[in-house]
């Protein structure tokens, strides 16, 4: 069972802190890791490796630096990395990383399955995997919790939907997105890290690739971003103390009107 | 042919319109006045509610299309897609939004990427821009931490999914007239490679946050899984459900699908009640934009206070309890 997963290079956010007084985040020293919603496909992936055989291979399309992510996938338990990089892939939408991303999982080729993350923490769209599947014609599993059963031509899983989950069977190949529930990423191993140290990671460039250049980059892109703002953190809304008894009947009541104003209660 | 009208993707489950579908026409309603074109809902379903068709026109729909087949009760990404492209292939709509739902953030992608339309995710709001009549879309980004407004100035249509509960459906005005058109599925744009086996869904409702006015959300702070009660019947009394932060989540207190934020769901209910939560940019990034928001934590300076409308600095153990006896009292 072969496996390709695009993965996504994103800035770490979980010590991002807000500046209260400008609104706007404090970028410091802020460093670069694997999407985390991507661990989850990485994990499923190796998974079904170990269990089925084959081998799993992570793409990613960004900067030279990209490639960070890329040994640390292999660093879990990944077989090969490839990074995707050209100066033309610059400024691209989810259309057109799609794009870029399904012509370069054609030109692997080969492939059984192919699983992205439900959304990147960044751009934060989920649309991406379900791009590849429209222009590959890879029929598509989204917000995937399980995997029930595989073999060689068809794959089982559970769905995640807004009132409970669905069962679907999908021929192999595939494409599916994954969500938290599916795995429990584990960590890289040490023996992991020195093979992601001596593992050669290849690179495809537009030049490697049967791509329309009209399509790539912003210029390819259907969307524009015309105004980006940061939004006020705070709401400066009325803050009780509830330490002693007193207070603490005092703050419930006070909260119980604030409820009535609202028209809560 | 150029494009015109706006189109709104209605939803629905066992022939049942669901909410979004008429939240999603008072957002078309507002662009189709200012371009002063049409507003269309499509439905795709199978035996679908006669009285809810007419109920979209009521709501602000000049039009519905509806495609109706036993072979489209289950929603199969492929099928519908194929579906939608043929439909827009024969139409041209100028704009299309669909609700930022488990369903619509799966088929929108798909058709999006085959007519290289520009797609916006997530849309908490939406305009049009007056010299070039172009489609304007809001939609947080980063963990919330910023708002980007996109637009889409030479492909068709304009496409977005607009975030569930952001807007509200408009009120039934009887006096609406509109036609509501009946299209034969064309069994040729069936594709069977996909077979749904079965659905499950959960006992008790409380699993759909995302639809909910009032979610009452629990953290870490609730130290253990038994005092979830308290907070469900504070749900009870205030006519919603559960939610929960990641920590509870992962440590069994509550239930991955109840889970706000970055890596669970993105909630906008009328009432957000945060109970022993911190406030971690991950989980802000799922309840910023409530309507209100509440909060009750025993740390004066934690980050969920920046963000509350009201916040009660103190023990949960005693506030939540003596809040739910006089909310009793007040249902009373
Ligand atoms: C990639 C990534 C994705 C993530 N996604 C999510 C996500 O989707 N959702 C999410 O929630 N988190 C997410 N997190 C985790 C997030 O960073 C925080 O760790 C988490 O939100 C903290 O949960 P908490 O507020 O319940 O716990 P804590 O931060 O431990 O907060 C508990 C709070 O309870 C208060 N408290 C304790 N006892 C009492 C009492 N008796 N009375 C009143 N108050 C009390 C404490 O003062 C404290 O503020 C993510 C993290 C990462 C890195
Ligand atoms: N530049 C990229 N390179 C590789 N994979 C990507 C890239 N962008 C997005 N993806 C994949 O698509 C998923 C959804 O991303 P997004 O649509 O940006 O939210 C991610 O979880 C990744 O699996």
């Amino acid at each position: 069972m072969n496996i390709i997963i695009p993965i996504k290079q994103v800035p770490e956010t979980s010590n991002v802190k807000m500046d209260p007084e400008t609104g706007t985040m404090i970028r410091d020293g802020v460093e670069s890791i694997i999407n985390p919603l991507d661990l989850y496909a990485i994990e499923v992936g190796i998974q079904l490796k170990e269990e089925h055989g084959g081998k799993v291979t992570v793409i990613t399309m960004g900067p030279p630096s990209a490639s960070k992510a890329l040994k640390e996938a292999i660093a879990m338990g990944c077989d090969d990395g490839i990074l995707i990089t050209d100066r033309k892939f610059a400024g691209a939408d989810t259309w057109s990383t799609a794009y870029v991303l399904a012509e370069a999982i054609k030109e692997i080729g080969e492939y059984d399955l192919v699983l992205a993350g439900e959304r990147a923490t960044d751009g934060d769209t989920g649309q991406v995997g379900p791009n590849i599947a429209a222009y590959l014609d890879l029929t598509l599993g989204t917000y995937i919790s399980k995997v029930e059963e595989v073999n060689k031509e068809k794959i089982v899983v559970e769905r995640l939907l807004e009132e409970g989950y669905e069962k679907l069977e999908l021929p192999l190949p595939s494409l599916l997105t994954v969500v938290k529930e599916i795995s429990y990423p584990r960590l890289p191993t040490l023996r992991g890290k020195q093979r992601a140290r001596k593992t050669e990671l290849p690179s495809l460039t537009v030049k490697d690739m049967n791509v329309d250049e009209s399509k790539l980059g912003l210029k390819g892109s259907p969307t524009r971003v015309v105004k980006i703002e940061t939004p006020k953190v705070t709401r400066g809304g009325t803050i009780v103390s509830a330490k002693d008894d007193d207070q603490l009947e005092a703050a419930v009541d006070k909260l119980v009107e604030f409820l009535k104003s609202k028209e809560i209660v | 042919m150029e494009y015109k009208n706006i189109w709104t993707m209605a939803e629905t489950r066992n022939g049942n319109l669901k909410d979004v579908s008429f939240e999603l026409l008072s957002r078309g309603r507002a662009l189709a006045d200012k371009l002063e074109e049409s507003l269309v809902s499509v439905v795709i379903g199978n035996n679908v509610n006669k009285e809810q068709l007419n109920e979209l026109i009521l709501r602000g729909a000049d039009k519905v299309i509806v495609v109706e087949d036993a072979k489209l009760s289950d929603f199969i990404v492929e099928t519908y897609s194929n579906l939608l492209v043929d439909m827009i292939g024969n139409y041209r709509p100028n704009i299309i939004l669909s609700a930022a739902t488990v369903n619509g953030r799966t088929l929108m992608p798909h058709v999006a990427m085959r007519l290289h339309a520009g797609l916006t995710a997530d849309c908490t709001d939406l305009d049009i821009e007056e010299e070039t009549r172009n489609l304007l879309q809001t939609r947080p980004a980063i963990g919330g931490n910023i708002l980007a407004t996109i637009k889409t100035p030479d492909h068709r249509p304009q496409m977005a999914t607009v975030r569930p509960k952001s807007s509200k459906p408009l009120d039934i005005d009887e006096s609406r007239t509109g036609d509501i058109e009946y299209i034969k599925f064309n069994t040729s744009l069936l594709d069977n490679r996909v077979k749904k086996l079965e659905s499950k869904h959960e006992v008790g409702g409380d699993i759909n946050i995302q639809a909910a006015e009032i979610v009452i959300a629990g953290g870490k702070g609730m130290k253990k899984s038994e005092n979830f009660t308290m907070l469900k019947e504070l749900a009870d009394n205030l006519g919603g459900v559960v939610g929960a932060s990641r920590d509870a989540v992962d440590r069994g207190w509550a239930t991955y699908p109840q889970q706000v934020g970055l890596s669970g769901k993105t909630v906008t209910p009328k009432l957000y009640v945060a109970v022993g939560v911190s406030g971690a940019i991950q989980h802000l990034a799922g309840m910023k934009t409530s309507e209100v928001i509440i909060s009750v934590n025993s740390d004066p300076d934690a980050a969920i206070f920046q963000v509350s409308d009201f916040g009660i600095v103190g023990d949960l153990f005693e506030v939540i309890p003596l809040l739910n006896s006089k909310l009793a009292k007040e249902v009373k």
